[in-house]
């Protein structure tokens, strides 16, 4: 089997993912941060250290200023949720995945005013383009850092310097490349970066988590509220990090695969990995753009792109195409609009969608050549049978 | 011994006390001293002035620092 769905989800995971998690579940186990008895500080222990590690990954001073959540998705609504209020104005692009668009759409029928910035149909954002958008009400900007659908980098660095310079927030959505290319919070200018951990993070499902950078709390409103295991004699909800944000039992077995996955990372370096995917994205793109019938988007250049890949292969619907890599081939990847309905509108694929392809650190030059030989031969053969 | 807002600034400062080499450990908040968290830091009196250092350098807001 080969599996192509890194973008969905990385796996297999690194051996110490599964030893952490399963060292959690059966030696320590209880609930971080609610009793002091051993096991309930060592669990926190683990906690704590998942969150210093991502701290070192993505140069935050204090590890207390990242929250935890059960995935992008959720950072995201917090992100969203939290800052904008009736009457503000926030900016985001037509590359978006609906983590942000869905969210930004429903505060749009509850009074806030959006304005979506149009990028190229390679994918890429002008950002002199979000500046132009920036208005007297503007609050936030929300972007994401690599597409779901091609990969394309946008160019958060420049947009970070116009937003600092409006004194507009700043919120990054690095589901698809935290772990994948170098982040650096404070070079980036960003107010909020919000990640998943089981893509290249390399942790399990169920996990991720939002940096706020200091002081920004304020105007951020936690999505839920609840016990934390602090200041139990109030009624009220803490203000300070990370308990602002964290309430109820945390995922702890997930947060310590996360750990393991975060270290992983951290031991090979993020330039490390990502030069092992940019050289399976340079096979990825050479080939498939040889193959008569095979049209590719995004932007066609490895070095500008983390490692997912659409195509089409002309007369043939992406699901079709899906469908027989995996049972002629046993080749797993994801048709269709990979909840990304406006990014595809963007590359002129929707409704019909794309075939994707993500490879990963696991996945070899040879199981390249066996996806590239597998997709020559459905493209030869010509029309699908109309799945 | 060393209170804190949070369980998480007390597991914070835990690393940081013990990279500098303070002996110390982490034990229930006694009850007669209210809390914010469930858990604190007891260290030895002669250290005072080296945690506080420490603490301070790290810019980690505590609750307060205690005698038993």
């Amino acid at each position: 089997m080969i599996y192509l769905d890194n973008a969905a989800t990385s796996w297999p995971k690194p051996e110490a993912v599964y030893q952490a998690m399963d060292g959690f579940m059966c030696q320590v186990g209880a609930s971080p941060g609610r009793s002091g008895h051993r096991l309930s500080i060592e669990a926190g222990r683990v906690v704590y250290e998942t969150r210093e590690s991502l701290a070192r990954l993505f140069n935050i001073d204090d590890p207390l200023r990242i929250i935890f959540t059960s995935n992008a998705t959720e950072a995201l609504n917090v992100a969203i949720n939290g800052v904008l209020r009736p009457g503000d104005h926030a900016i985001t692009s037509s590359m978006e995945h609906n983590s942000v668009m869905r969210p930004l759409r429903a505060l749009q029928e509850r009074g806030v005013e959006l304005t979506v910035v149009s990028c190229s149909k390679e994918g890429f954002l002008d950002p002199g383009g979000i500046e132009k958008a920036i208005k007297p009400n503007t609050r936030l900007i929300v972007l994401n850092h690599a597409s779901n659908v091609v990969g394309t980098l946008l160019p958060v660095i420049e947009v970070g310097a116009i937003a600092r310079r409006h004194g507009v927030l700043f919120c990054i959505d690095a589901a698809q490349s935290a772990g994948a290319y170098p982040l650096d919070v404070s070079f980036m200018k960003v107010d909020l970066l919000a990640f998943t951990g089981h893509k290249s993070l390399y942790g399990p499902q169920g996990t991720g988590g939002l940096y706020i950078r200091q002081g920004v709390e304020d105007v951020v409103e936690p999505l839920m509220r609840g016990g934390t295991g602090s200041r139990s004699d109030s009624e009220h909800q803490p203000d300070f990090l990370p308990d602002k944000y964290e309430s109820g039992t945390p995922n702890t077995v997930g947060l310590a695969g996360l750990g393991a996955g975060v270290q992983f990372v951290l031991s090979r370096g993020v330039n490390a990995l990502r030069e092992k995917e940019e050289k399976l994205m340079y096979l990825l793109i050479e080939g498939l753009g040889a193959i008569p019938g095979v049209t590719l988007y995004g932007s066609g250049d490895a070095r500008e792109q983390v490692a997912v890949l659409s195509f089409n292969i002309a007369g043939i619907a992406s699901s079709e195409v899906a469908m027989r890599l995996e049972e002629e081939y046993d080749i797993l990847c994801r048709p269709g609009l990979q909840c990304a309905p406006i990014a595809h509108k963007t590359l002129g694929t929707f409704p019909g969608g794309t075939v994707r392809v993500s490879p990963g650190y696991f996945t070899t030059e040879y199981e390249v050549d066996i996806v590239l030989r597998a997709i020559r031969n459905i493209a030869s053969m010509g029309k699908g049978i109309g799945l | 011994m060393v209170l804190f807002h949070s369980i998480s600034g007390a597991l914070r400062a835990e690393k940081l006390l013990k990279a500098e080499g303070v002996p110390l450990k982490m034990i229930p908040v006694p009850r007669h001293l209210s809390s914010d968290c469930g858990i604190c830091i007891r260290f030895e009196r002669a250290d005072e002035l080296k945690v506080e250092g420490i603490l301070g350098r790290s810019k980690l807001e505590i609750q307060g620092i205690h005698q038993i």
